[in-house]
């Protein structure tokens, strides 16, 4: 009953956030009902079972991606509002291909059932909740069988990493930095000149 | 109040998943907007993995699902940087005016 409540609940906001997510007027208030919306499947991940993941959609959208999201939308000097023109131009196309892939999805889901032999082919069964907790169950197989795609997976942030400094990377003219490798190249005869001055005169 | 079955999820995962798709038609201009469409299908999808994965008692489900979202956060970074200089480059980010590469 308490289950029922709490997704309903949950799968309220999170598809009303959604609707105002492509909505809203102003991007700075879509990211925070994309934010809201993250903060509403994680509460349905929770229901499911999925605590460790359901803190690591709050930890690396809300905190991560939905931050990156808001700081790129005030970073930019933009008129928003000229850029929703067609908005209405849009609408009917729009509408009639989501309205019928929603149809689409909607039968899908309504006339299907798993296979009767489905349960004898999981790839690897739940460990019981009350020996196991989901964080350690998935750690234990995070680190054993899919240890490469893991570690594959480290290296698609190391390398997205990379791209994001060098795409936005960019050496401005006019700034005086520190390099030490001129500094130390340096030697008295290029950097100081002794001359004689004779008395009276001036250089 | 009937019991909370797996057609439950699957039907929010199914809208949240149009409503993404819905978005990239209707704000056409902004590629923000349309980013952030991408990351809520991807958060549909997440949905149905870790939906699927308690139903069927699989935990390579959510196993799958961290790489869903390490590749999502990947992506968004990187899409975001190319938003970044390409509003440097040209002072504007309509999709429409993305045609430089055409020569």
């Amino acid at each position: 009953m308490i289950q029922g409540l709490a997704f309903y609940l949950f799968a309220a906001i999170a598809v009303a956030s959604g609707v105002m997510v492509i909505a809203s007027r102003n991007p700075v208030h879509s990211v925070l009902f994309l934010i809201l919306a993250f903060f509403n499947a994680a509460g349905l991940f929770v229901l499911l079972g999925a605590e460790f993941l359901a803190m690591v959609l709050v930890v690396v959208y809300v905190g991560a991606v939905a931050v990156l999201f808001l700081f790129v939308v005030m970073l930019l000097d933009i008129n928003f509002l000229r850029l929703r023109e067609g908005f209405l131009q849009y609408l009917p196309t729009g509408g009639l291909i989501g309205l019928i892939l929603l149809v689409e999805l909607l039968m899908v889901f309504g006339g299907w059932s798993f296979a009767p032999d489905a349960p004898l082919s999981v790839a690897s069964r739940t460990p019981d909740i009350a020996s196991v907790s989901n964080t350690e169950a998935i750690g234990r197989l995070l680190y054993t069988d899919y240890v490469y795609l893991f570690q594959a997976a480290g290296l698609i942030l190391l390398v997205a990493m990379i791209g994001t400094i060098m795409l936005t990377h960019r050496t401005r003219s006019g700034v005086r930095k520190q390099d030490i490798a001129r500094q130390n190249a340096r030697t008295k005869e290029t950097s100081v000149e002794v001359r004689k001055v004779s008395s009276g005169e001036g250089i | 109040m009937t019991q909370i079955g797996l057609a439950h999820y699957l039907t929010v995962a199914g809208i949240l998943f149009t409503l993404g798709i819905f978005g990239i038609f209707l704000n056409r201009k902004n590629v923000i907007i349309i980013m952030m469409s991408i990351e809520l299908m991807l958060l549909a999808v997440n949905i149905n993995f870790v939906a699927f994965s308690h139903f069927l008692g699989d935990l390579v489900g959510q196993i799958f699902t961290m790489f869903v979202l390490t590749v999502a956060a990947a992506e968004a970074a990187i899409g975001l940087a190319i938003v970044l200089v390409f509003f440097r480059n040209r002072g504007t980010i309509e999709v429409e005016d993305v045609n430089r590469m055409k020569g």
